[in-house]
């Protein structure tokens, strides 16, 4: 599969423009997959260099295109879109979702896959929530649930870095055990006991204060997120770690040969989803003060779709997390739209949201197709 | 002596060795777990083996499915999802017929579900071949559809039937055995003739290694592709009917639900490459007859069901632990410091090298 010319374009030392090496890496892919020879970069700074780049944005760009276009839409069916009410609760009720998109991003970029992250969710607020019950303080109880989630990802990451096992087995594993764990612990949904110090994450905060109910608000939970965005874009775009993990998506035996520390990545990535998984729980469990051994059920399904609305290829290479926070915001935005218009019955929700994941993959294809 | 060792060098030794240690598990809670008796006024075998065979049934025949598509290195994430929409398609039309206890009907109840399932199948290969789509998200995108397709068909209820003859697919017996786990058998033994006395499993085996090879040597793996999801959607569909004849509702939020995961551990288990290639048919029903075995295990020793994934996750990571190169090493290096007297039997270790990891 992979092609010695697919890497060819990695530079090995670090460039004084870490972001384009780092896309001129993502521009490769087509060439990896598809057995074509890739068309190699040369000079940095050259203008058809820069066309590249965009190209390589341009699913990005599109998800981003389809939100507006959704948002206009919404609002000029419903009505009450534009307002800071929708729009908080958009943020609000989709910060974990938002943390799981980034953090499955870095490990799809590699190539891999985590179809733990779900399941994580569940053990780690699960466990948090008795914690509290047992009247362990937050300050406690959050670092244990982000730990639990840590551990989760140590152990996937251990199983694909040591044990060369596929990353969609090791994962899978992880998820079975993380959510058999969950439901050891218990099957019944666990209530965060009144005043927990958990439960003021969640408190709403508000920012501007609108006529009615119409206010600007967030929660310790969304800057939570916005935080893990911008730390998650900074180390992707703009540090070495970053730029080995479009690499290894690259070309993994091109990011060895070049002596990048690929193993290393590997193992450190998969901690990261995991940690990041962990962060969501709390986040989530914040919001919500339940958690329940089916707790995030099918979420990873939801984060690698927003990853992939987002632009992130699965065979990895490209991506962008800022991407994935657009791709999680289109299905929110698809749900609060379903629910607007009322019409649509509620079980056909799942098709819809297939349908648009389909319309973006194939778009996605059209415009690798173009770049051959 | 060569035989045996040849005999202990299949890939899926572990998933058998796993299974016994299953049942001595479950033997040595109750010595009579393995019995099996003949009921004569029923006229059939009853016994907790029977139970797991039965059980084992919906689980055949998606990991058999499965195997085909992961041997061209797709995927079919989508298995669970059929089931859920071709069970609701016979539910449905059963609950709706004039006359649900005629065979007749009975009969097209199942050509429907059969039918539906093979063409979500072909959609999902369409996707794969035509459209150019990653499996991943090729059958992902299914797998939402189909769930979706599932409950639109029952307008969101969990559609129940009455009808004997379907019934009977699931809960009858011919010749003392279980119908389900007779048909299960025959699809298996279909399928392996129709790959090993044919062209078709090594020509599927090439493009799964190396599709442009295969290319080059005439194959046209558009078609192959097409045939194996096309086989799973089928596979599926029949696992669907297999599932909701034998309580004759269908829940379309559960039905199947995750049963695309055992199914994945089940080939994985035969000691199939998920990056495609060789595979293993005896291997995939080993591995879903442990997943069985493991299921009834786990209730019957008196944990909670929904405990289960902890105990297949145990199981997946010890595989695929004794299946690494990086411990098969170190178990080399503990026979040999033992000295060569001493290094017959090759338990675990004579699994084949990269058996998971390629």
């Amino acid at each position: 599969m992979s092609d010695p010319t697919g890497g060819a374009p990695l530079v090995p030392e670090p460039q004084p423009e870490p972001k384009r090496a780092g896309a001129r890496v993502a521009a490769n892919v087509p060439g990896r997959r598809g057995g074509r020879p890739a068309r190699v970069g040369r000079g940095a700074g050259a203008p058809r260099d820069r066309f590249r780049i965009n190209r390589a944005i341009l699913p990005t760009l599109a998800a981003l295109a389809i939100f507006i276009a959704m948002l206009v839409f919404g609002q000029l069916r419903y009505g009450h879109i534009f307002q800071y009410s929708t729009l908080s609760n958009l943020v609000i009720n989709n910060a974990q979702m938002i943390i799981l998109a980034v953090g499955l991003t870095f490990v799809i970029i590699t190539g891999g896959i985590d179809l733990s992250v779900g399941a994580v969710v569940a053990l780690s607020s699960v466990s948090g929530v008795l914690l509290s019950q047992q009247g362990w303080p937050a300050a406690v109880a959050v670092p244990i649930m982000i730990g639990i989630g840590l551990a989760c990802g140590l152990l996937s990451g251990t199983l694909v870095r040591f044990f060369g096992v596929q990353p969609f087995i090791a994962t899978l594993a992880v998820m079975f055990l993380a959510r058999g764990l969950a439901s050891m612990l218990s099957t019944k949904p666990v209530r965060l006991p009144d005043g927990s110090g958990i439960l003021a994450l969640g408190e709403p905060i508000k920012l501007v204060d609108g006529p009615k109910v119409n206010d600007l608000t967030v929660s310790a939970g969304v800057i939570i997120a916005a935080v893990v965005v911008v730390v998650a874009y900074f180390l992707l775009q703009r540090t070495r770690f970053g730029r080995t993990i479009y690499a290894i998506g690259g070309s993994e035996q091109s990011a060895e040969l070049m002596g990048l520390p690929v193993q290393r990545t590997k193992l450190l990535i998969y901690a990261l989803s995991g940690t990041l998984s962990g962060i969501a729980a709390v986040v989530f469990t914040a919001r919500l003060g339940i958690a329940q051994n089916i707790t995030g059920l099918g979420w990873e399904l939801d984060a690698i779709a927003s990853t992939v609305i987002g632009g992130t290829l699965l065979t990895g290479g490209a991506g962008y997390v800022l991407g994935s926070v657009v791709g999680s915001l289109v299905l929110g935005l698809m749900v609060v739209l379903i629910t607007r218009d009322g019409g649509v019955p509620p079980e056909a929700t799942t098709i819809i949201t297939g349908g648009i994941l389909l319309m973006f993959v194939v778009l996605q294809r059209a415009v690798v197709r173009q770049r051959k | 002596m060569n035989r045996i060792k040849q005999i202990l060098r299949v890939p899926w030794i572990g998933a058998i060795a796993a299974i016994l240690l299953l049942l001595v598990i479950d033997l040595a809670k109750d010595p009579t777990y393995l019995s099996v008796t003949y009921n004569s006024t029923l006229g059939n075998l009853v016994g907790n083996v029977i139970d797991i065979l039965r059980a084992a049934a919906p689980v055949l025949m998606i990991s058999i499915g499965m195997l085909l598509v992961i041997a061209t290195a797709g995927i079919d994430l989508s298995v669970g999802s059929v089931m859920a929409a071709s069970g609701a398609a016979a539910m449905q039309f059963l609950s709706s017929a004039a006359h649900p206890e005629s065979l007749g009907t009975a009969m097209t109840a199942l050509a429907l579900a059969l039918h539906l399932g093979t063409a979500l199948g072909t959609i999902s290969g369409l996707l794969v071949t035509v459209v150019g789509l990653q499996p991943f998200i090729s059958t992902l995108v299914m797998m939402l559809g189909a769930r979706g397709l599932a409950k639109v068909i029952t307008n969101g209820q969990n559609a129940r039937a009455v009808s004997a003859p379907f019934r009977f697919i699931a809960n009858g017996y011919i010749f003392g055995f279980p119908v389900v786990f007779l048909i299960a058998v025959a699809v298996v033994l279909l399928i392996a003739l129709m790959c090993r006395r044919t062209a078709l499993g090594m020509m599927i085996e090439a493009v799964g290694l190396n599709p442009r090879a295969s290319r080059l040597a005439g194959l046209r793996a558009r078609g192959l592709i097409l045939i194996t999801y096309t086989i799973s959607g089928l596979l599926a569909a029949i696992a669907g009917v297999f599932a909701t004849a034998s309580v004759m509702v269908v829940d379309v939020s559960n039905t199947g639900y995750l049963m695309e995961m055992d199914a994945i551990l089940a080939v994985v288990i035969g000691g199939t490459s998920l990056a495609g290639g060789k595979f293993s048919i005896g291997g995939a029903a080993a591995g879903a007859l442990l997943i069985a075995t493991l299921d009834k295990t786990v209730t019957f020793v008196g944990i909670s069901s929904s405990a289960t994934p902890a105990f297949k996750a145990v199981v997946i990571i010890a595989l695929c632990l004794l299946q690494s190169q990086r411990v098969r090493t170190w178990l080399a290096g503990m026979r040999s410091r033992r000295g060569p007297a001493s290094a017959a039997p090759a338990g675990p270790a004579g699994i084949e090298p990269k058996g998971v990891a390629a």
